[in-house]
């Protein structure tokens, strides 16, 4: 299988590039981009907290990983398959955080800590804590924007929602090499051949 | 940094540019040609459906990257807002050698002879700048045959009653219908219409040493393995560089036209591959880098004769953006109509592209090509769950049981769609970037309407238990179908280059892309754009000759 073992070498090469352009951007100070930079990409100036025990996660504290893995466990449930939670897909945005994705680190931090916060004034509870139902309910509201309260006047609790919902589908839809969809979980659930056979369709067509 | 003066720089390696500098340098002219991004091939992705230009849900694969472009956008709140090129609103094409044609769906569409007299067709249209082209069917058509004939189309034409009159037929045979065309053609028939296989910029046999297609599901978004599918990158480019009178810069982004004393253009500047300053002198310029990139260079190329950027006393570099507003119908099926032969679009019909009543214009209709898992998760019917268990059993259910039949309409040109120079934010080369803006026309909402409807009948009558129509957004795109910002014309007060792609204002300073475009087809562009490149080509190579431009 050298194919698999190319792709993950392949794939941890944008970290190092990406901290080596992100030097030089600065280093450059041109007019004005460093402000759009930061405007556009959000991140950088979030990065975890350190700790001195090594943390598991590249960007979430242990607290988020525990609420974010219980909100993407309602996006995709498991029932008679695995849902997202058992695709790893909070590994996969966990990781995606700190690379593609790193423009969102702002509205990740600020978001799960509005749906603690959220759910500690309707419920006492955090969210993760919740009965299944009570959860379901909350999403929905945070989906319509209809969560009571003054907690998302500066954020909207439907983006938040559709952000993480659309990582979700990313993470466990998209391909394994991203760090979700464990073990080609959604390919096999759609009955399509896992890992992808290039050409096979000279041998079944012609 | 000054290079050595060449003849020709082509900016943009794209469908127009690959094509010109082929042209160009087997004519003997000395040709440096323009590209932002690199080289790449489908090894670097493979079937990675997030690093596809499909979703480019990570970031663009084929370039620009996110680190270093930005544009701004609506907001949606009446504001303004940087966007990066994965962004939707960003408008992104490709920034790659090859540009789009290197993972692109490859349909390889003539316009039809209605597309380029649509005033004269249909007539004035309120609130649009809806125009006849400078230039008509014939005078391109022998340009579409060259075309086809030397990137490389299978196809049928003569099961299309209304296919645009041809000298020759296709060079390759066309493709056999999947399993969704062999359940859409005899649904069409029997409800009069006239379906054909798409033609395509795709090898269906052996090819100018090209393989014959392979049928992949990750083929439109993506690079092809085996170079079946042919875009500027495996066919024109290559042959230009065999030349030996054509350089190909990667990585070098063009920042500025040079304009002289004499309001002519001398040459380019731009940032090389280490983002030094450089610059490159030549007798002509032809700007290839796309609808909205080509407007910005030439908006960002001041000088006293030239106050609103160059080529633009008329004002109007930068109106008229199009793309094509997307519509059509999805169906659900109780049996699987799924078999796995990419790239999934085969069959089309032309019934709708003109002169149905009430409607300007139209477009074709064709079923779509493969949706992925990811991609598919994004697709309900109105007011269905988007998650949790009803978003599961959807997805598992109906993944293999919906087909898609969809169709681009041609917009009506308006000239406050546009793209201008945002008056602060900049690149990381400190370049001003584009600020893209405007709504479609009402009448797009119309043909919407009325070609979805079509859409719906088609797939109802194949066996559809569920249908639902699809409808594009109210703001104007600019993404890979963007159109209409250069548009030709034989008034240069209302339009900025001739028939020949020639700048009305800088006679050394040529465009051949989609910019050209004054309305945009009820098809997809591509075939077009490659077909005014070797009328451009031959227009220039013409006047060259007799040693105008040195």
């Amino acid at each position: 299988m050298v194919f698999f073992h190319n792709n993950i070498a392949r794939d941890l090469l944008p970290f190092v590039i990406r901290i080596h352009s992100f030097t030089t951007m600065t280093h450059y100070s041109r007019r004005g981009f460093v402000k759009i930079a930061a405007a556009g990409t959000g991140g950088l100036l979030f990065m975890s907290s350190c700790t001195s025990k090594p943390s598991r996660w590249l960007f979430f504290t242990g607290e988020e990983a525990t609420l974010a893995e219980s909100i993407i466990a309602c996006l995709i449930p498991a029932d008679d398959f695995p849902g997202a939670k058992e695709a790893g897909v909070i590994n996969f945005i966990d990781r995606q955080l700190v690379s593609y994705h790193r423009r969102f680190q702002k509205i990740y931090r600020t978001g799960l800590a509005k749906i603690q916060e959220s759910c500690v004034q309707q419920w006492g509870e955090l969210f993760n804590n919740l009965p299944d139902e009570k959860k379901i309910v909350f999403l929905k509201s945070l989906e319509k924007g209809t969560v009571p309260g003054e907690i998302w006047k500066d954020l909207a609790s439907s983006d938040f929602f559709s952000l993480i919902l659309d990582h979700t589908m990313q993470g466990f839809y998209g391909s394994p090499r991203h760090g979700g969809n464990k073990d080609y979980i959604s390919y096999r659930m759609l009955g399509l051949d896992y890992p992808f056979i290039i050409g096979r369709h000279k041998y079944e067509k012609d | 940094m000054t290079n050595k003066r060449i003849n020709a720089v082509i900016i943009g390696a794209g469908a127009g540019g690959g094509i010109v500098a082929k042209e160009l340098a087997s004519s003997g002219l000395s040709v440096i040609l323009f590209e932002r991004g690199r080289w790449h091939n489908f090894s670097e992705y493979n079937n990675d459906e997030l690093l596809s230009q499909r979703t480019n849900a990570l970031t663009c694969p084929f370039g620009p990257d996110n680190e270093k472009y930005r544009r701004v956008a609506p907001d949606g709140k009446g504001g303004w807002k940087v966007v990066v090129p994965n962004d939707w609103t960003y408008g992104n094409n490709a920034g790659c050698v090859g540009g789009g044609t290197l993972s692109y769906g490859a349909m390889a569409w003539r316009y039809m002879p209605e597309d380029f007299t649509m005033k004269t067709t249909y007539g004035h249209v309120e609130g649009s700048t809806l125009e006849d082209w400078p230039l008509s069917y014939k005078d391109l058509e022998a340009f579409y045959e060259k075309a086809e004939y030397e990137i490389g189309v299978s196809g049928n034409h003569s099961l299309n009653p209304f296919a645009a009159p041809r000298q020759k037929p296709y060079p390759m045979p066309p493709f056999s219908y999947n399993h969704e065309g062999h359940m859409l053609e005899p649904a069409a028939t029997r409800l009069g219409l006239h379906p054909f296989p798409i033609p395509m910029l795709r090898n269906s046999v052996y090819y100018h040493d090209r393989s014959p297609c392979i049928h992949m599901r990750s083929c439109v978004g993506y690079a092809c393995p085996v170079n079946a599918k042919a875009g500027t990158q495996n066919t024109v480019i290559p042959e230009a560089l065999k030349t030996g009178n054509c350089q190909l810069l990667i990585d070098c982004k063009v920042s500025e036209i040079i304009l002289d004393e004499k309001g002519r253009a001398q040459g380019v500047r731009y940032f090389d591959s280490q983002d030094k300053e450089k610059s490159q002198l030549a007798d002509l310029i032809i700007l290839c880098a796309g609808a909205s990139e080509t407007a910005r260079l030439l908006l960002n190329s001041k000088s006293h004769l030239f106050p609103n950027g160059a080529a633009n006393n008329s004002g109007w570099v930068g109106h008229n953006l199009q793309d094509h507003a997307y519509c059509g119908a999805i169906g659900l099926f109780n049996e699987e109509v799924y078999d796995d032969a990419g790239p999934g679009a085969c069959i089309a019909i032309n019934d709708f592209n003109h002169h149905n009543p009430g409607i300007t214009g139209g477009g074709l209709l064709a079923n779509e090509f493969i949706r992925q898992p990811y991609l598919f998760s994004g697709l309900r019917p109105p007011g269905h769950a988007r998650w949790g268990k009803e978003h599961k059993d959807f997805q598992r259910t109906y993944f293999k049981k919906h087909i898609s039949v969809v169709g681009p309409i041609q917009e009506m040109p308006v000239f406050t769609n546009q793209v201008i120079i945002d008056p602060s934010v900049k690149d990381y080369w400190g370049i001003p970037v584009l600020r893209i803006s405007g709504d479609r026309h009402v009448k797009d909402f119309e043909g919407c309407e009325f070609l979805a409807s079509k859409a719906e009948m088609w797939l109802r009558e194949t066996g559809a238990h569920t249908v639902w129509k699809i409808m594009p957004g109210k703001s104007t795109s600019a993404a890979q179908h963007q159109a209409g910002t250069c548009r030709m014309g034989n008034d240069p007060k209302t339009s900025v280059t001739n028939s020949f792609g020639q700048t009305h204002e800088i006679d050394n300073l040529f465009i051949a892309d989609g910019s050209l475009h004054v309305t945009n087809g009820g098809f997809n562009p591509v075939l077009t754009i490659m077909a005014l490149a070797y009328r451009v080509s031959h227009y220039i190579i013409k006047e060259w000759n007799g040693t105008r431009f040195k």
